[in-house]
This record gives structure tokens, sequence and C-alpha cells, in this order.
């Protein structure tokens, strides 16, 4: 059942569930055991904060899985619109007299092996693949209740409060095995826009995996491990910076002090050309 | 086992992919437009395009709600109500088209110089100024003097081509970037990707900026140096490296004019100027004979020290005086550390580091190749050391003068066109003297005598009318700004209104939004846009606009021309003009219309086509008077520059009249069916440099020769690198006395200050007249990431991002006046005041506040209610920057700009800080009252797909 | 977390209707005839009413059914599940006394053990929640098991009993206030956990990722006054409490009216309660925006 509005430019709302989506699950328990470990590594020493990732999936995820993402009050004071990922910026004051730094911080749904926004849901809505640990809501399941969003410490989820259902990342599940897709493609929306490379998606359960040797070189973490949600996605921390290094490294030796002596030295200098 | 839900994983993606050039801002990107039955359903970046490789930043990702923005103007539009509020009615494009010409036609007839035409950031400059020219007024201009004009002409001076889109790191080899006040910029995703490629190499980044966000925070080491102080830190490196002899003699000695010999006769009149032989040559000292040689002539080993004695006067090489000036302790790290604020030790480091890079780190490709004296050399010697900047050193007073110390800079190090150094974008490099000069030459109904803007090479070029009075409406290319490459378009509204240095009767604008973001002084804008004179008339009795949103600027039009958006129309993006090419090609683009307009806009290029028709303007009618080209798409594949050349390079049609299946060389005569080629071909066209071409362009015998059959240049152009910079010599001699063109006296010691040939560094104007200590805090902007100036906040998803702007405050500040979260500042220029919300930031210069750039908005614009963010809680900085500096105890107020290039110096700006006491209205002040808007009220709710 | 009026009213209402029914089925004077048709009726309205309102929290109501397909996980479907077993014992039990005038203890206790695991369940739909370390503890179960017995024990005109609750509640609510208060930093969570970044420093927000709001900010991030919070605990531990104790003391000398007016102190303080259940409850996604 497809009720169709027209709206103000003439595109189309389509209120029923998109294609991505039939079928019910049998139970919102977690699986014991996901195939593969599918996620995103973020690197925070190269994060520009440009938002691009952010409005390339909000680009494809309106066009795509479920009912698009909408924005309601979108030209007036108080514009509120579903995101499924979304970029903080932080600044670290160090201890002592460094500078302080900035941080970008992209963040969207990390997949956790844990998720307590599966085992909350009252409806199976959520739930998690047992093939790639992808966690998705299948929206004609859920009753917008919230719940899930409530039991996500990471702020992962978000109510589309035009459509009444969770939205959350989907990791892209209908681009990286979409065979309608060139196979370069099969990447998520915002990993294949982010202009500096700074978002990698892989496997993180196979440790041979570009994404997971990244993780072990770079020191990547989790975030809040105290919330025991184990989350699939990893964040590479910024490297030292501000000479935190090379503070040491020797200054330049000078052949002249004054405009005579380099005169010489150039005289000389030019002789061993 | 549970079993997951089925899932379809292969939706069908879209019915069709239409790449085109994306026009969120000036980077042009290549776009694939999907397409579900016709509507544009979304768009993701061109893999194959040489700009992005398939990414998007945040403004191309959201161009779909760009083009169905409820902020889109509708149809012709007539005013009815007084200027500035914005009350119009809608009349059809007949009638459009014929008041336009009604008012033209006369002008053109009698005084071809009261059009003013200026237009903004578009991308057709070469076609609006031939239209310019046509119509014969020499006050034509677009937006460069506002934006970048003193990165670019100093760039062109020094080193045939500058930052931005006329070149850029090499990326693939560099090993330290340096970064000079750049927030975002025009290459933004060439940046970004780049960016991303020295930080999975493990490059060094170092940014120079007041303010650590964006690519400042993610670079190794951050210098938050005190805002308008650059030249000194760079001259302080220059200081250190030349101390320590680190820079590359050989480079400096062949490629540059380091060893070109100077008139050292202090009694001469030609003082300071280059020694020339009866050819008018440059002279050097040969190091192979030991006696003056041209200096490019074949063979020739310039001698950097050399000198020639000649009539009890000892002739010295440029080098000389380089050495003498920078090694003098006023470069020293000591005493830049102060001005700065970045330690002395600091300084050194920065500089060894350099040349640790630079020289250390040496890298060789082993290409021979042939240099401009017909010497082989086996190995392309690379210094990798790169260095970009933007209008952070740019948008100062002294901004012209400290890019050129920046290339200075670079070159000693021998880093420019060099692997692993700075490279040209074709159809750079090009020397200043391949550029025309600029003509003022008006004659009534009569063509201009040639190109408006160009490069002076001393006071015979400048644009001044037989009373030494300026020829331009802008002023440009008179004393107060000799070399203002770009016009001054940020001063055409103010002396327009003045008069001065005469009234005009009708003011073309396209696309910028002049009573808003883009002009300084915005109150006084809007005041004299709507001012009368004694007989009720308006001062600026007639304003022709085109815009293809609801802007600010709309409500002060008499007519307004509504235009198409970026996916309805055909564009180029061309050679003849700001192209996209990469160091390793040349390329152009277009735009075709991916979707048909659902209202009645059109392209305004096509308009300007028709007018030009209707007016009769030689280039726009043919043999029998009629329109020469039907539309602006008819323009860019059949109009002809020079012969073979055009618009567009690709494709076109060779000897025998085919078309090449490669897209060609460059050159060949116009192919009707062009732009379906580029259509077929992703929109662009691209042709590869070939590998011994790729360095060392400006003397590389093979590139010069590629540039050729490209159809860049007509002949050969190889050329010396001008760290003495003669043509500025010239107008200190004028200023000086000699000559017969003479500066009026009020400018004469500026002139002869500022117009230094070597690289200086002076406190910005506004310091020396403003009272610093009254005004103690920098105040600066930045370009959102996310936003392109006014644009974005009409679009429902960037403008959730950027919805509102606090003022940032640093540590310093902030404790001081006590300041918490949520407060609000009153902030006062020399020029004004505005009241706003402030936040504090740590990361930021102690005596520097900042905001984002255009998120404030004027109620009733972009279609957005009265009571958004932006238009109450958003401001801008415009309304404290005069376009004026504060009076001077004699003398008329001089421009607030550089006075080198007439750049506008947005970022001289001081200010004053003071809290609000809490309860006070929480919106921004100054507001305005708000203006009609000329369309209808924006829906609630958006969303939706585009499957039916 | 934004105290939604759907659910405050959820909340309070089923924990009165539920705790009245346990009472009725099980208290000490056992009703019937009128006394227990007004009894039972109330409280399974109450209790219905309360589910009913917080079908208004959600996005899809007509999918409610829905929710009660995952009992084995989750804690709201469970409730969903028990809510309806508890009306129907409970009704079946009340249908017997009003009808037939007749008492079947089996179904009674059986109704009365329902309406404390409803209850049981209902909390724990807040306090397992581990991101709001605020709820995450035994005396958010506490609280609402508590609080419904009061109400019950009001409602059920017992006074002594309804003192002695009423005190007690008192009591473990002041402790839910006191450790409440440093359960935020009990949990561990921090801008640096939260982040990662705290190795090289104090972390703190810059700027959020969109200057509006968003369905985030609005849900889980209410910045309450600590001076509002401050006067507000106060008159909800007047109002619940305090007030209804001294009434009822008073209680045998006034009658019903002294009744009707500590019941109705009691049921605007837990109104109160509730909002600040609510509104002093501080998500740990809040260590992202530098707001809690
Ligand atoms: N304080 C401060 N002010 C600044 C700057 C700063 O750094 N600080 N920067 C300056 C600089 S560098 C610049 S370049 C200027 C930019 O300032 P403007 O050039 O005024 O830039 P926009 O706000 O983008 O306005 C351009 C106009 O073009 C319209 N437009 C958009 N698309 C189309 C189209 O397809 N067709 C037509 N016909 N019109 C279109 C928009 O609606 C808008 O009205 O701002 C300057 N102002
Ligand atoms: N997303 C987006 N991209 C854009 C635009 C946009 O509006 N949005 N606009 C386009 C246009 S028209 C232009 S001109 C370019 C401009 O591109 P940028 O030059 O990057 O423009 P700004 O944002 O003005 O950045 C100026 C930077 O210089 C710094 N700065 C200011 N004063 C000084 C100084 O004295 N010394 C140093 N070292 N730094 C200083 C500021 O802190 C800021 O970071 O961007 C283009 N690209
Ligand atoms: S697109 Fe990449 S660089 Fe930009 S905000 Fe997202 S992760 Fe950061
Ligand atoms: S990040 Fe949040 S929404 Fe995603 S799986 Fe983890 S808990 Fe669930
Ligand atoms: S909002 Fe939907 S997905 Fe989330 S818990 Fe409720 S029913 Fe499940
Ligand atoms: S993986 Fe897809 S859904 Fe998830 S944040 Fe990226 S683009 Fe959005
Ligand atoms: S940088 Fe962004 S807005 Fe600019 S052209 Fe590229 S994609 Fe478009
Ligand atoms: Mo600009």
């Amino acid at each position: 059942m497809s009720e169709e509005r027209p709206n103000h430019d003439g595109r189309w709302t389509d209120t029923a569930p998109g294609p991505a989506q039939r079928g019910s699950a049998d139970v919102t328990d977690l699986p014991a055991f996901t195939e593969r470990s599918l996620g995103l590594v973020i690197d925070l020493d190269t994060c520009v904060g440009c938002h691009a990732c952010v409005v390339a999936c909000k680009g494809w995820n309106t066009e795509h899985y479920g009912a698009p993402l909408a924005d309601s009050d979108a030209y007036g004071a108080n514009p509120v619109g579903s995101f499924l990922n979304r970029v903080h910026s932080f600044e670290v004051q160090p201890d002592g007299d460094a500078p302080a730094r900035l941080v970008h911080f992209p963040k969207s749904c990390l997949h956790c092996e844990d998720a307590p926004c599966v085992t909350v849901c009252p409806t199976g809505a959520s739930y998690k693949r047992s093939e790639d640990g992808i966690v998705l809501v299948n929206e004609s399941d859920c009753i917008g209740c919230g719940l899930c969003a409530w039991a996500c410490p990471y702020g992962a989820r978000e109510m589309d409060l035009v459509e009444g259902v969770m939205k959350k990342c989907t990791l892209c599940v209908d681009r990286i095995y979409n065979e309608n897709l060139p196979e370069e493609d099969r990447e998520p929306a915002c990993v294949r826009t982010c202009p500096t490379g700074a978002r990698h998606f892989g496997d993180l359960s196979d440790p041979s995996s570009d994404v997971s040797k990244l993780v072990a070189e770079r020191g990547g973490i989790e975030l809040m491990p105290e919330q025991d949600t184990k989350p699939v996605n990893r964040y590479l921390p910024p490297r030292g910076k501000d000479g935190e290094l090379d503070v040491l490294a020797p200054f330049l030796e000078p052949v002249a002090e004054e405009p005579k002596g380099f005169m010489a030295w150039l005289d000389s200098a030019l002789e061993r050309l | 086992m549970v079993r997951d839900p089925a899932l379809d994983t292969s939706p069908k993606v879209s019915d069709e992919i239409r790449s085109t050039t994306c026009y969120m801002c000036a980077c042009r990107c290549g776009i694939d437009v999907h397409m579900k039955n016709g509507r544009i359903a979304y768009i993701e970046g061109n893999r194959d395009h040489p700009v992005n490789r398939g990414v998007l930043c945040a403004k191309g990702s959201a161009g779909i709600m760009q083009v169905t923005a409820p902020s889109r103007l509708r149809g012709p539009l007539r005013r009815k109500g007084p200027r500035g509020t914005g009350e119009f009615e809608e009349i059809s494009w007949e009638e459009a088209l014929r008041t336009a010409v009604d008012w033209l036609a006369p002008l053109r007839a009698n005084h071809p110089e009261r059009l003013a035409f200026f237009t903004g950031r578009d991308q057709s400059q070469s076609f609006t100024g031939y239209w310019a020219q046509g119509f014969g007024t020499p006050n034509y201009a677009a937006h460069g003097g506002f934006c970048s004009v003193n990165m670019a002409a100093a760039g062109i001076y020094t080193m045939g081509g500058a930052f931005w889109e006329f070149g850029q790191p090499d990326w693939d080899r560099t090993k330290l970037l340096m970064l000079f006040g750049v927030a975002e910029d025009h290459d933004s995703n060439p940046i970004k990707i780049g960016l991303g490629k020295l930080k999975a190499r493990g490059a060094k980044v170092i940014a120079v900026n007041p303010i650590r966000t964006g690519y400042n925070a993610i670079a190794d080491e951050w210098v938050g140096i005190t805002p308008g102080t650059d030249g000194l830190l760079i001259l302080a490196l220059v200081h250190e490296l030349l101390r320590a002899g680190k820079i590359d003699l050989e480079y400096l000695a062949r490629y540059t004019n380091a060893p070109v010999l100077l008139d050292s006769d202090p009694d001469s009149p030609n003082h300071g100027l280059f020694l020339r032989d009866s050819k008018g040559r440059e002279l050097v000292i040969d190091r192979r004979t030991g006696h003056a040689a041209p200096a490019t002539a074949a063979g020739v080993e310039p001698d950097l020290s050399g000198v020639l004695p000649r009539a009890g006067v000892t002739h010295r090489p440029v080098f000389h005086l380089m050495a003498e000036r920078y090694i003098g302790p006023e470069y020293s790290p000591e005493a830049a550390a102060g001005p700065t604020g970045v330690p002395a030790g600091r300084i050194r480091r920065i500089a060894a580091q350099l040349a640790e890079a630079a020289f250390d780190g040496e890298i060789s490709i082993d290409r021979p190749w042939t240099d401009l004296r017909g010497v082989r050399h086996e190995r392309m010697i690379g210094r990798p050391v790169s260095i970009h900047a933007m209008r952070g050193i740019s948008a100062h007073s002294n901004g012209f003068q400290t890019c050129r110390a920046l290339h200075l800079l670079q070159i000693l190090l021998g880093a420019v066109e060099t692997p692993g150094g700075f490279r040209f974008k074709p159809p750079y490099p090009k020397p200043s003297n391949a550029h025309p000069r600029p003509h003022c030459g008006v004659r009534p109904g009569q063509p201009l005598d040639g190109p408006h803007l160009g490069f002076v090479h001393g006071p015979e070029d400048l644009a001044l009318r037989d009373d030494g009075s300026p020829a331009r409406i802008d002023k440009a290319f008179s004393w107060e700004n000799p070399m203002s490459a770009h016009g001054l378009m940020h001063m055409v509204i103010a002396n327009a209104h003045a008069g001065d240095p005469y009234r005009i009767d009708t003011l073309f604008m396209y696309m910028a939004n002049m009573a808003w973001n883009s002009s300084m002084n915005t109150p006084n804008v809007a005041r004299m846009l709507t001012d009368r004179d004694s007989d009720g008339d308006y001062v600026i009795p007639r304003i022709i606009y085109s815009d293809a949103y609801a802007s600010e600027m709309v409500a002060y039009a008499d007519l307004v021309l509504p235009d198409t958006t970026y996916l309805e129309r055909h564009d180029c993006i061309s050679l003849l003009d700001r192209p996209i090419s990469e160091a390793d090609a040349a390329s152009d683009a277009i735009r075709w219309p991916v979707v048909e307009p659902d209202r009645d806009v059109r392209c305004f290029q096509s308009v300007l086509c028709e007018l030009g028709a209707r007016l009769g303007l030689p280039g726009f009618v043919d043999r029998n008077g009629g329109a020469k080209y039907r539309d602006y798409a008819d323009y860019i594949t059949t109009h002809e520059r020079r012969p073979g050349i055009g618009p567009l390079a690709g494709w076109r049609l060779d000897g025998d009249g085919a078309t090449p299946e490669d897209g060609g060389a460059g050159r060949g005569r116009p192919n009707p069916g062009q732009l379906r080629r580029y259509i077929e071909h992703g929109g662009f066209w691209h042709r590869t440099v070939p590998p011994d071409a790729a360095f060392f362009k400006p003397w590389n015998a093979a590139y010069q020769d590629w540039a050729v059959e490209t159809g860049l240049y007509d002949t050969p152009l190889p050329y010396l690198f001008q760290l003495y910079l003669e043509p500025m010599r010239r107008f200190q001699l004028a200023a000086a006395g000699h000559g017969h063109r003479q500066p009026p006296d009020e400018l004469r010691e500026r002139v002869g200050k500022t117009m230094d040939p070597l690289p200086i560094w002076y406190r910005p104007l506004l310091d020396s007249v403003a009272d610093t200590s009254e005004y103690p805090v920098h105040a600066l902007t930045q370009r959102p990431m996310a936003m392109y100036h006014s644009w974005g906040s009409q679009n429902a998803w960037l403008r959730q991002i950027h919805g509102r702007n606090p003022l940032y405050l640093p540590t310093a500040i902030w404790r001081r006046h006590g300041f918490t979260e949520g407060d609000w500042a009153r902030v006062t220029s020399p020029s004004g005041q505005i009241t706003v919300p402030v936040a504090h930031m740590a990361a930021l210069n102690e005596h520097t506040v900042w905001t984002w750039n255009a998120i404030g908005k004027r109620k009733g614009a972009w279609a957005l209610d009265s009571d958004a963010t932006e238009a109450n809680e958003g401001f801008i900085l415009n309304h404290l920057i005069d376009e004026l500096l504060p009076a001077r105890r004699h003398g008329p107020r001089w421009a607030n700009s550089d006075p080198v290039t007439g750049q506008a110096a947005w970022f001289d700006l001081r200010v004053r800080i003071e809290r609000v006491d809490s309860g006070t209205p929480r919106h921004s002040e100054p507001s305005f009252p708000p203006v009609n808007s000329p369309v209808p009220r924006a829906p609630r709710d958006v969303g939706g797909k585009a499957k039916p | 977390m934004h105290p939604a009026k759907s659910i405050i009213l959820f909340t309070t209402l089923s924990g009165l209707g539920f705790g009245f029914l346990a009472f009725l089925c099980v208290g000490p004077s056992p009703v019937t005839g009128w006394g227990a048709v007004a009894g039972f009726a109330s409280g399974l309205a109450l209790a219905g009413a309360g589910l009913m309102a917080s079908a208004f929290h959600l996005g899809h109501p007509e999918r409610a059914l829905k929710a009660f397909t995952q009992w084995r996980s989750s804690w709201l479907s469970r409730e969903g599940w028990l809510a309806c077993a508890t009306l129907a014992v409970t009704g079946a039990n009340a249908a017997f006394a009003v009808f037939a005038g007749i008492r079947v203890p089996p179904l009674a206790w059986l109704g009365a053990v329902l309406c404390v695991i409803t209850l049981t369940a209902t909390s724990m739909i807040y306090a397992q929640l581990k991101t709001v370390p605020r709820w995450n503890h035994w005396t958010t179960t506490a609280l609402f098991l508590l609080l419904a017995f009061c109400g019950g024990a009001l409602l059920s005109a017992m006074t002594w009993t309804a003192v002695t609750l009423l005190a007690g509640t008192g009591l473990v609510q002041c402790y839910a206030w006191r450790i409440g208060d440093s359960r935020l930093r009990a949990s561990g969570t921090t801008s640096a956990t939260a982040t990662g970044l705290g190795g090289s420093g104090a972390v703190r927000s810059f700027e959020p990722p969109h200057t509006g709001d968003s369905y985030l900010t609005r849900e889980m991030i209410h910045v309450i006054a600590r001076r509002h919070s401050r006067k507000l605990r106060r008159t909800a531990f007047l109002l619940s409490f305090l007030l209804p104790v001294a009434l009822l003391s008073a209680a045998s000398a006034y009658g019903q009216a002294i009744w009707a007016a500590a019941i109705c102190a009691h049921v605007a303080g837990v109104f109160v309660l509730r909002w600040l259940f609510f509104a002093e409850a501080e998500h740990v996604v809040g260590f992202y925006y530098g707001r809690r």
C-alpha cells in the first residue's frame, strides 16, 4: 500500500517502506556469532570536518533504504531532520602550555556486537544480521517507540519525525552488495564521498583485512568501552602534534651573519657548482 | 539460529546517470546525477573526473536541495514598490528584454561608460567580458578584486601563476606542506584529496593560521600567527635560509631574475630598472665569459654575484639587493617574533624543517629535459616542499607584498615547478606580459578598444583619463591601486553613489549578493542603493540584476532577470577563463540541462546573447544584423576567440572535418556536435601533459611545445621568475618624480613605499590610521566547508549544519570579560557596531575573534521564515568593515584595499569587544526591516523520493 | 531525558492503577458489591489509561501489536504482555467479586503478583538502560513499586499502611536522589571515553554537528538548572510524602475530604517526581554534545 503525495517541488513522497525491507524477524536476540563484522574505521588524524559524509549519507538514504529521511520546519526557526551520520568537533586542551587542539569527529552507528538497541526493541524491528553483523531497523515492523535510541550510548539512532520510524546507519547494506552498482562503488556512500579518505570500510573480524591492519598499526580505539557494547567501528586517534616529536630538531647553521659575509660565501658556493 | 528478515540488497539504483559539473561552489567537481523517471534522485561524485575523482563535498551532495529550493526565482520581475522593499510584479521575458534594451541602447549610443556591468563568481568571464567590450563600457569586472586578486596578481607577476586554480602542490611527492591562511579554498576537493594523500604517507603539514579548524586542525604543527603579519614571518624564514645558505643557487641563477643586473646609478632616471641590451633583453654576467650577456640567450650561465662596472657605477644583480635586504636585522626571527606572535626559536625551527625537506629530502626523477637556453638536463631534481596559501594572506592591505614574499620563499628553495614542490596547472604558467594590458578607450556606439582587465607594466598602462582621473568607476588601474588586475567590485556601488570619478546610469550585476555578504559596510550600501537626489530620482538611476534565487540583492533591483540553476543550463568551464585543469593535464568542462527548468527562467548567458543581438553589439550579430547565437550553447560551440580556439578545447574538428575520437589536441574548427561529445565523455575534456613536460614548465621546451600544440599559447613563452618586479619600480620612479604620468601628491609617498620591487612587509593600512589600542582585537571570518557564501542557507540540509554562527573568542578575551556560555557581545569597529552571540575557543590566536562567513541573513530573503535563526541570531561581520579607511589628517579617504592591487582588505578588521548584560533581547544587531519575498512561502516539511 | 507528557502520564497512572489493583486483590478488607465496582473499575481504568497514554508516544501506534513479539529479550515487550495478563486476571477477579460476590483467592493472589511483576517490568524498561546511569540502579525498580503501593494503600484507605509506606518511600526517594546525583560520574563514562581523546588533554565539545535541534538533542539532552531541580524536588517531596502523611494523621478526625486531599497531593507529587525522573536523567550521549 503506497500512499503518494506530491510535495512542493513536485518530488514524490512514498510513505510505504522501500524495497529494502520485507518480512519480519523471528526474534531480536543478538546472533551468537556473525560470520563477518563489517564496519567503519575513522581516522581522526585526517578528518577535516567537512560534513561531506553527512550529506552523502543523507542523500543516498533519502532515496534508498526505507522511508526518506525527512526534514521538518525545513526553512523555519527550528529545522529538525534525521541524519544517520553527524560530525562533531571537540577541543582538546593539553596539560601544560601546549596549544589547544581541535578534533573533528564523525559518528554513525558502530554496529556493536552487544548492541543494546537490538535487545530492547519490543517488535523485532531492530536486529543484527548474523552474516555480517550489520545492525538494521526493519521499518515496516517499527512502532517508533524510541527505546532503542535510548539504549544506544552513542546517539546513533534518530527517529524520523515525519515518518515516525527509527532511522539509523545501515552501513549502506543496499550499496555494499548491490549488483546494480559497479564493483568499485560497493562501499558505503560516506566512504565513497569522503574527500580526505578518512573513512575506511571493511571486515574487522578478519585480522588480515586492510581495516584491521590500520587499527593494529595506528592503535584504533573503541568508543565508551565501559558501556560494554563492543562496537565494531574503530577510531584512529590523532597523531602527536606541534613538534611533540621533534622539539630537539637542530637550527640551521649560519654561513654568514652579514650581507658581506654572505656574498663571500656565495662566491665560494658558486665556485663549487 | 536466528533468521534475519529478507532484505533486497540489490535495489535498483537509478534509471540513468547524467554527468555534469557541480556548481555548489567554484571548485567544479564532476558529478553523476542519478535520475529516476526524469527526476533527480541523488548526486554523487564522478570517479573519472580529474578534479574530484569521485569524491564530493557536503554542498555537492546537497545540490538536489538547491535545485528544488523554494527560494528559486520564478520569472522576470519589475520593481513595483520603492527600491529595497522587495515589491515586484512578474513580467514576461519579452517585456523584460525590451525594458533592458530601452535602458541600455541610448547609453551605448552616447555614453557607454554609464553602464557598469559587474559579475560575481560566475565562470564565464571570457564571455561576459566579451559582451561588455562589445558594449563599449570600460566598467566591467568580476569579483576578483574583493576575493583574492592579491594572490592571483602576485603569483602571475612573480612566477606566471598563483595558487588555487593556477597551481597545486605535488601531492604525490611532497614531504612538507605549508599552508598559509587557508580555510577551504576553491580547490576544495583536490586539497582534501591531497591532504589525505599526505596523511597516508605520513608527510608533514605545517599550518600558519590564527585559527585552528579544518585543514589547520589536522596539520602536524600549528602556527597561530597574529593576523596581517605573515609577510614578516615569511621574510624571517627567508632571512634564516639565506644566512644558512640553504637556497637553491642553480635554480635561482637559471630560472629567476636574481642574476639580472640592475641599473645601480642613483642619478639615472632608470635607477633600479634592469640593464638591457640594444634589443631590450635583460643582462646578466655570463659565468663562462665574465661578460654581460642576455639572460636567456642560448648557453648563457648567469652569475648570481657578477657585477658590471660601467662609467664609474657598479651595476649589481638583483641577488645582491636581496641578500642585503633580507639578511638585515629587521627580518631576523627576533624582530619578527613580536608582531607575529611566533617565538624566534619556532621560526628558526620551521626554517630548519624547510631546508631539511628541500635539500636533505631532495628527490630526483630520471627524466631528461631541455631548458630555455637549450641546455639538456639528465634528471629532474625535486625540492619536495610545497606551499599553499589563500585569502588569509591575500585579503589584507599588505597582501600583495606578502604573497610575493611567499613566492620568494618558494623560489629560494627551488620548490616551484620541481618534483615535490608547487606545480602549475595548464594554461598556467603564463607570465604577466603574456596577459593583456587594461583598456579603457571609450567611443560612443563603438566597442571598447581592447579587453578591460590585464596587467600593467608601468604608469603608461594605467586606466586614466586625460585629466589624470580614473577612467573606471571602480578606479581600478589608478594611482590608488595601480596593479588592480581584477578590478574593484567592492567599490562600485560606493563610487557610483558618490559620483566619484563620475555618475553612472545603469548598474548591471550578475550573481553577486552586493546588498549583503559581498559588500563592505552593508548598512550604508543599502542606503546608497536607495538614496535619491534632490529631484527625487535614485542616485544610481537603474539597477538590473540577475540571480537564480531570492537573495538580499534582488530587493534592490529595478529589473530582475531570473537565472536557471546549475542543473538546468548549459555552461562551459573554459581554458580561456578559469579551467579545471590539474598539474598533469589540461581540462575543460561543461554543464548541460540534466533537467529542464519548471519555471519561467532563462540561462543568463543566453539572455546576454539575446541582449547583445538586440543592442547590435559586435560579435553578437551576424552579417545580416540578426542574432549570431541562438543561445549560450550555440555560443559555446561556434564562437572562435582566435582561429581554431574556442570556449571548449575538446572534440574540435580536425583538418578533414572529422571529430577526433580521443578528444583532440585542443585546436580545431568548431564542431556542432561538440556538446554531445562532452556529455558522452562525462562532461569534461582532458589532455595529459607528457611526462618529460610535467615539470619545469616555464623553461621546459617539451612543455612549451605541448602548450602551443594544445592551443594554450600561440608561440613558446619561456620566461624567468620575477623575484624583482620591475613594473613596480617604474611606479616608484614615477613617485620620485620621473616620467610624465605622475601620481597625485597625496599618494606619492604611499606609492613610493608600497610599490617596492622586492617583497616587503608593512603593517596593514588600517593599523596606521585607526587607534589600535582602542580596537585591540583582530576579527576574521572563515568559510564553513559545508556552506557556500549566502547560497547555502536556502538548502534544507545544509542549513541544519550551519543555521547560526557565534563569534568565537579566545580564552584570554573570554576570561578577561567574564563571558559564560550563552552570552552575547557588543563588537565595535572604527565604523560600526554589532551585537552577537559568542562562544569560547581555545585553539585560537589570543588577539583574534572570528565567525563563519555569510551565515547571517536578512529577514525575508532566501524564502526562509522570518523567525529563522539565520535572520535573528546569525550575523555577518560585513557591517563592521568599511569600504574606506578612516579619515586621515589631510586628503581624501582611501579605499580599504591593498594599495597595489585594490584587493579588499576584509581581514584587516579590528574591533573592541564588550560583554552585553544578560536580559537584553536575544537577536543580533543591527537588524534590518524585512524585505518582501519575491517567491511564495516555503513548505514546512520536506523529504521524499524521486520514485513515483 | 526529555520529560514527555505521554510517558509521565503513562508511568504515573499505570503505577497508580496496578498498585491499587494489587491492593484490591489481596487487601485485608475484601471488597465486594458496589465498592468493588468502583474500586476495580477505577484501578483498571487507571492502568488502562496509562497504557493508552503510552501509545501516544509511538510513531506508529497502529502497529502496537507487534510490540508483543519480543518478550524473550525486550522489557518493553514483556511489559506489554504482563500488563495485558494483569488486566485480564485482575479483571476476572473483579468480575467474580462484582458480579458473583465471591472471592477466588488463587486468582486474587495471581492478580496481585502480576501487578507487582508488571510494575517491575515497567521499571526495568528504564532501569536496564546503562546509557542513563541515574536509572540504571535498583532504586528505580524499588521506587516504581513503592510509589505504586503508596498509591494503592492511599486509594484503599489503609491509613497506617499508607503512612508507613509513604514514610519508607520518602526515605528511598531521598536515597535515590542522593545516589542518583553521583551515578553519571560513577558510570565511568566521560567525554574522554566517549571520544577516546582523553589521553591528550581535557576534552570539550567545540561545535555541535548541527546548530539546530535534532531528535537526539530533543529526546536525550534535557538540561535542567540545578536550582530548579532542588526546588522541584522539595515540592515533589512535600506533595507526595509529607503532606499526605500529615493529612492522614488528622484523617480520623475529618474523614473523607482529607483522604481525597491526601490522594490528590500524592498523585500530584508523583507527577512531579516522574517529571524529575526524566528531566534529571542524564543520557551518556550528552558527552558528545557537551550538554547533559
Ligand atoms: N566578511 C567577509 N565578507 C566577505 C568575504 C569574507 O571572507 N569575509 N569574502 C568575500 C569573497 S572572497 C567573496 S568571493 C564574496 C562572495 O560574495 P557573493 O559573490 O555575493 O557570493 P554569494 O553569496 O554566493 O552570492 C552570489 C549570488 O549569486 C546567486 N546565485 C547562485 N547561483 C546562481 C546562478 O546559478 N545564477 C545566478 N544568476 N545567480 C546565482 C546567489 O543567489 C547569490 O545571490 O564575499 C566576500 N565577502
Ligand atoms: N565551502 C566553501 N568553499 C568556498 C567558499 C565558500 O563560501 N564555502 N568560497 C570560495 C571563495 S569565493 C573563496 S575566495 C575561497 C576562499 O578560501 P579561503 O582562503 O580558504 O577562505 P577563508 O575562509 O576566507 O579563509 C581564510 C583563512 O585565512 C585565515 N587568516 C585570516 N587572516 C590571516 C592572516 O593574517 N594570516 C594567516 N596565516 N591566516 C589568516 C583565516 O583564519 C581563514 O582560515 O573559498 C572558496 N571556497
Ligand atoms: S567526509 Fe571525511 S573528512 Fe569530511 S567530515 Fe566526513 S570523515 Fe571527515
Ligand atoms: S551504535 Fe548504537 S545503534 Fe549502533 S549498534 Fe551500537 S548501540 Fe546499536
Ligand atoms: S523505535 Fe522501532 S526499532 Fe526502536 S525499539 Fe521501538 S520498535 Fe524497535
Ligand atoms: S554507512 Fe551508509 S548509512 Fe552508514 S553513515 Fe555511511 S552512508 Fe550513512
Ligand atoms: S567542492 Fe563541493 S560544491 Fe564545490 S564543486 Fe566540488 S562538490 Fe561542488
Ligand atoms: Mo572569493
